[in-house]
């Protein structure tokens, strides 16, 4: 049931960044060249967006649980540090070059389009590196903890 | 700064964009869950029990999307102009900044946003600026 749920949403998701353009880099292109022929159309897709999310997660934030009865798993309020900021400039930076962020690349995927998967394949890759870089971190606090405890 | 109005599409870009909020009202409302595509994809790489199955579904609905799509109408074009080095460079920085950052386009721009968490707003000022940046110094200063 909340896979089927999870399914539509993300066919509905996926559509949605069809039709407003964000799977084509080369529109993407377009609205982050704000010094050439500059494309606004991408600013009203983040405003159509956050219009209805704004309304969902006003509705969603007042109820202890899901229409279903699932838990809600909403992010609890976090630090703004260096990590934050400087893997949301890491991301810029690739966004920029390629024109593609993680849904357009997977939906372009689904479009058959190679030079999707050389991305997607890159981008898994990335996501991997950060697990094992995090474990080694983990397992490195884990020995410091043990050694000063011994 | 001039406008291309000739590529400008208010009317699909708005509606892709209310569809995209409906999609994530539909994730938050039924399964208590964040539409954040890298959240959901890196998730996978550190797979928990129970916490999987709706993963793997959400991007199996996102790789579906286009063959749902043409059969209504005819897909819009997929314009890929950046050359395969180029492609896996940027991939490996959307993946590791994404990771770090804890969220892509769709976490914080869309659903933090929406949330008007003050984590997410700064994420999404710093990949929006460093989109411009990296777009400008492509373009304009290196030429390509």
């Amino acid at each position: 049931m909340y896979a089927c749920g999870a399914f539509l949403a993300g066919l509905v998701f996926g559509v949605g960044l069809l039709v407003s353009g964000m799977v084509n880099p080369a529109k993407v292109l377009g609205f982050l060249d704000l010094a050439g022929p500059w494309d606004p159309s991408l600013a009203l897709v983040m405003a159509g967006a956050v219009a209805v999310g704004a309304v969902a997660f006003a509705f969603a934030g007042r109820r202890a649980a899901t229409l279903l009865g699932a838990p809600l798993s909403l992010p609890k309020a976090g630090r703004i540090d260096g990590r934050l900021v400087l893997g949301s400039l890491a991301f810029g930076v690739g966004w920029g070059l390629a024109g593609f962020c993680p849904g357009p690349a997977l939906v372009a995927l689904g479009a058959a389009k190679v030079k999707a998967l050389a991305f997607v394949a890159a981008m898994l890759a990335g996501m991997l590196i950060f697990e094992v870089a995090e474990r080694a971190r983990a397992n490195g606090s884990d020995a410091r903890q043990t050694g000063s405890s011994a | 700064m001039h406008n291309d109005w000739t590529a400008f599409t208010p009317w699909s870009a708005a509606i892709g964009g209310v569809i995209i909020g409906v999609a994530a009202a539909l994730l938050v409302l039924v399964n208590g869950r964040i539409a954040g595509i890298s959240g959901i994809v890196g998730g996978l790489l550190r797979p928990a029990p129970g916490d999987v199955a709706w993963r793997l579904a959400f991007v199996a609905g996102l790789v579906a999307a286009p063959m749902g799509y043409a059969i209504i109408a005819a897909l819009p074009p997929v314009v890929i102009e950046a050359s395969y080095p180029t492609l896996i460079v940027a991939g490996l920085l959307v993946g590791i900044g994404t990771r770090y950052g804890a969220g892509c386009t769709s976490g914080h721009g869309v659903c933090g946003v929406s949330r008007l968490s003050p984590r997410s707003i700064v994420a999404t000022l710093s990949f929006m600026a460093a989109g411009f940046v990296t777009v400008f110094v492509v373009r304009h200063i290196l030429g390509i």
